[in-house]
């Protein structure tokens, strides 16, 4: 049995990184929820945010002093501009095109499709990093990373655990933004538009809401959250173009649990994962902490074999 | 199989001797090398095409096939020296276990969260082959004896397997194709529970296309190491080989066995020689490649090459010929019916979604040879009826028991299986089948052989008069057409029982006089028929009997023109209101 102190120890560290996990969850659940399209892309998305990091926080370090966490945290939102405007290229390019080509064939054609063509860019996105960037493993050094708060444990003689000081920036980073698109999507003008554009887009366009334009700001926001979380991830994991693959499974999974259309759920669905995978560690070996997700996803499917996807029952 | 397969066959055999022979003019070992890897690579999208071609079912994990297989073949030559001319036999078998493993938790899915979850396997496999500790895998030399662990000195060698493997896979795919196996993924494509209702067992096909398409990929995976030699995790786990077969089937053209070849001689070639020539410069470009290959095709040419040409050269698919004469069969079951006794029981069923109570405590019986006609307002519970009747949906309680058994709790196909038919309220056909391939799905399912279920297409068109619209495609017919169709599908089930939803809906008034005539003519065949109908006037035309169902209770049966007299009735259909401004008129 682990002791007291590692299992406290796991879960923090799962809650740390949950934050983030959450944030990327959200960034699937959005554009799940609104165009119904899985975005197979979604782990290029992250790694693009993560190479973003990588090029942005020395750049941000050579005009402005400042600590090395609000670096981290403006490099961070400096990609969101980024990844939006490459969602948006994509939306404009290919998945709107697809959408007449299919027009006829019906919704579920049209969506699988789209959701083909997604993993079409993710190979290509991919790849092509892998001809700009190489293969070279790269990793983001600050000071951040190598240091750690003590915290003592509460009503025990010695106990402690350390807090990463990386995994701290982004524990309360990823918070930080997840608790803004909670807001942005609840309570302004453009979150409205979004959501009744999820729950019917034919009603949606009888109240004149332009419904490709939502699908694009839904994908471009979707891409740039994503994008916004590998910046995060990036300062505490080591990263090169096919990394995408070690999340996308988390992603799904965190969105599959927090119930496939909700969004705020997904951020709860990524931190559930953060918390499982981490602990995971306690009993498996290191190497299939990931498995450890597998494992869940599989079995989640199994004990709600509809999945978590609202509709269950079909008409006759 | 119920089309000509002889002439494709012919055509698949040529076309693999036309290629043995031109590998022969090759002979540069590297382009040998490809000529051996389209096979391979040809032969793992065939595998897709099974499982995401003919039965519409997209899977991102067929790596989890194709990496098994050549682990499999890779550990037992390394560790025991077990040659790949056993193993490799041997892959097959453990391709069709892995697929009935992972087929049964992963069928419950369908759509997207089908092709996700296929995504964890290879991916879980993956890690775990790391962690084992086999990160690098090799085949070593067998100088002593070469021949016997399939080491060639001339590299054709390895190409003239990898043909053959390829051929046999082609073949597997056509008699697939042209046989029951097909119409039953095929069907399953277009509308699973209409598949159901026809009887077709659509789990175990849907279980057996994945165990034969589990066993294609795992040989190519097994074929793969004795060529490549050295493999890790990634290079046959990695996501890129499940995209691979996706990307060369659906560039070549989803749901034909020439798609994935054609594919695979397209891309494979263009991939492998921008990766030796341009590989050391621009690392990964034969994935850029590969991607913008799938999103030129997605939004070029949809269908894929083979589809998009055959449309450009004008190319339509042979209708299936019917045969003229058949010998004469009753359309219904021909199992005498005791007249007394009802053919169906229902007693006590009540089922809840929710807190919405569709049935509540229904009883009634219905008599052998004869209309019964369900109405109700909307809401009533009428269709709900028709899916417990079917077994589609489970009752909370009660019994049906029909023609003696009690079927609650059967599934939807043993109860199709045992006579009893169905239309839906929206009509489902197979849209992309013609109207003959229609009805033969629902003959097929419970006829002995070919010819019998041919038999019984024929019959069962001309029943409903549709047989001169036989070759036409089910999505293109008229209203009536559909609901005839609908009609000839369920009676090719030789039903004792058939239930009809709403079959009279949205058609006009010759229309209607046309579809009740042949209703009418049907216990006259031995085909006792339940009727859910919204207008009174066509009912009345058409019901022995009639039920009143309202909030899920049976308010009254009877005959027609009593029932309509029964102040109940009036008031479930035109209100309380209504009744007493007339009582007082």
């Amino acid at each position: 049995m682990p002791s007291l102190e590692t299992f406290l120890q796991s879960l923090v560290s799962g809650i740390m990184i949950g934050s983030v996990y959450g944030l990327m969850c959200i960034g699937l659940a959005l554009i799940f929820g609104i165009m119904r399209v899985i975005n197979f892309a979604q782990g290029e998305f992250l790694m693009l945010g993560m190479y973003a990091a990588l090029f942005m926080i020395p750049a941000i370090a050579s005009v402005m002093v400042g600590g090395s966490a609000l670096m981290a945290i403006l490099a961070a939102l400096a990609t969101a501009p980024l990844l939006y405007g490459l969602g948006y290229l994509l939306h404009a390019g290919m998945l709107r095109p697809l959408a007449r080509v299919h027009a006829y064939a019906g919704e579920a054609k049209s969506q699988q499709a789209q959701f083909i063509i997604t993993l079409g860019i993710s190979i290509a996105l991919q790849n092509a990093c892998m001809v700009l960037f190489g293969s070279d493993v790269r990793s983001i050094r600050t000071p951040l990373s190598s240091t750690a708060w003590p915290l003592a444990i509460p009503f025990t003689e010695d106990g402690i655990i350390f807090l990463n000081q990386a995994r701290a920036v982004t524990f309360v980073a990823g918070a930080l933004f997840a608790a803004a698109l909670h807001y942005l999507i609840n309570a302004t003008w453009l979150g409205k538009t979004l959501r009744a554009t999820a729950d019917n887009p034919l009603a949606a366009t009888y109240m004149a809401i332009d419904i490709d334009r939502m699908h694009r700001i839904a994908f471009a926001l979707g891409t740039a959250i994503t994008g916004v979380a590998g910046a995060l991830v990036a300062l505490q994991y080591p990263f090169q173009p096919y990394v995408g693959l070690d999340f996308v499974i988390i992603m799904y999974t965190g969105v599959v649990l927090g119930g496939m259309g909700s969004i705020m759920g997904a951020f709860w669905g990524g931190m559930v994962i953060g918390i499982i995978q981490q602990c995971s560690t306690l009993i498996l070996p290191i190497q299939l902490q990931n498995v450890a997700i597998f494992v869940v996803f599989i079995a989640l499917l199994l004990i709600r074999p509809q999945g978590f996807f609202g509709r269950s029952a079909e008409r006759a | 199989m119920f089309r000509d397969w002889k002439r494709d066959a012919l055509l698949i055999v040529l076309f693999g001797l036309a290629y043995l022979a031109a590998t022969l003019l090759i002979s540069d070992s590297y382009y040998l090398l490809i000529a051996t890897l389209i096979p391979i690579w040809a032969l793992l999208a065939l595998s897709w095409n099974i499982l995401g071609g003919y039965m519409g079912f997209v899977s991102f994990g067929h790596a989890a096939f194709f990496g098994l297989g050549a682990y499999a073949v890779a550990m037992a030559e390394h560790h025991f020296g077990i040659s790949p001319w056993f193993t490799i036999p041997g892959t097959a078998v453990l391709g069709a276990v892995a697929g009935v493993l992972i087929g049964y938790p992963t069928f419950r899915l369908q759509g997207h969260y089908f092709a996700l979850a296929m995504l964890a396997y290879p991916l879980a496999l993956l890690y775990i082959f790391e962690w084992m500790g086999y990160q690098e895998i090799s085949i070593p030399m067998r100088r002593e004896a070469p021949l016997a662990h399939m080491q060639f000195s001339d590299p054709r060698g390895y190409c003239v397997i990898a043909v053959a493997l390829m051929l046999g896979a082609m073949l597997v795919s056509l008699v697939i194709e042209r046989s029951r196996f097909g119409l039953a993924l095929f069907a399953i494509r277009q509308d699973v529970r209409a598949a159901e209702a026809a009887g077709f067992d659509t789990r175990r096909w849907k279980m057996r296309a994945m165990a034969v398409s589990g066993m294609i990929a795992a040989v190519a995976g097994g074929l793969y190491v004795v060529i490549i030699l050295v493999i890790t995790p990634p290079s046959v786990f990695g996501l890129i080989t499940s995209a691979q077969a996706l990307i060369l089937t659906l560039f070549g053209g989803a749901g034909t066995f020439w798609g994935p070849v054609i594919g695979a001689m397209t891309l494979v070639p263009a991939v492998e020689l921008l990766h030796t020539h341009l590989g050391e410069i621009l690392p990964g470009i034969q994935g850029v490649v590969l991607g913008l290959a799938i999103v030129a095709i997605t939004l070029a040419a949809p269908g894929g090459i083979y589809w998009w040409a055959r449309g450009r050269l004008g190319i339509r698919s042979t209708p299936l010929t019917l045969p003229a004469a058949v010998p004469a069969m009753p359309v219904g079951s021909g199992v005498a019916t005791d007249s007394a006794a009802p053919i169906l029981r229902v007693r006590g069923i009540s089922k809840a979604f929710g807190g919405v109570h569709a049935l509540r405590d229904a009883d009634f019986d219905v008599l052998p040879n004869s209309i019964l006609g369900i109405i109700g307002p909307n809401g009533a519970g009428k269709t709900t009826l028709f899916d417990v009747l079917n077994g589609f949906t489970k009752p909370d309680s009660g019994t049906v028991e029909y023609a003696g058994t009690v079927i609650t709790g059967l599934r939807t196909n043993r109860i199709a299986a045992m006579g009893i038919g169905r239309t839906f309220q929206v009509a489902r056909v197979f849209p992309e089948m013609t109207v003959a391939e229609n009805v033969l799905t629902g003959a097929w399912s419970g006829a002995t052989d070919v010819n019998e279920a041919l038999a019984r297409t024929v019959n069962a068109l001309a029943f409903v008069n549709l047989t001169e619209r036989a070759g036409a495609e089910a999505g293109a017919l008229t209203n009536r057409e559909v609901r005839l169709l609908e009609i000839a599908r369920a009676l090719a089930g030789r039903p004792r029982l058939l239930l009809l939803d709403e079959t009279l809906a949205g058609l006009s008034r010759d229309d209607v006089t046309d579809v009740i005539a042949v209703v009418r003519r049907l216990p006259g065949a031995g085909i006792t028929v339940v009727l859910i109908e919204h207008t009174m006037h066509a009912m009345l035309q058409t019901a022995d009997r009639l039920l009143v169902l309202d909030h899920g209770k049976v308010l009254t049966t009877g005959l027609p023109n009593e029932v309509v007299k029964d102040p109940a009735v009036i008031e479930a259909y035109l209100g309380h209101k209504w009744m007493a401004r007339h009582a007082e008129g």
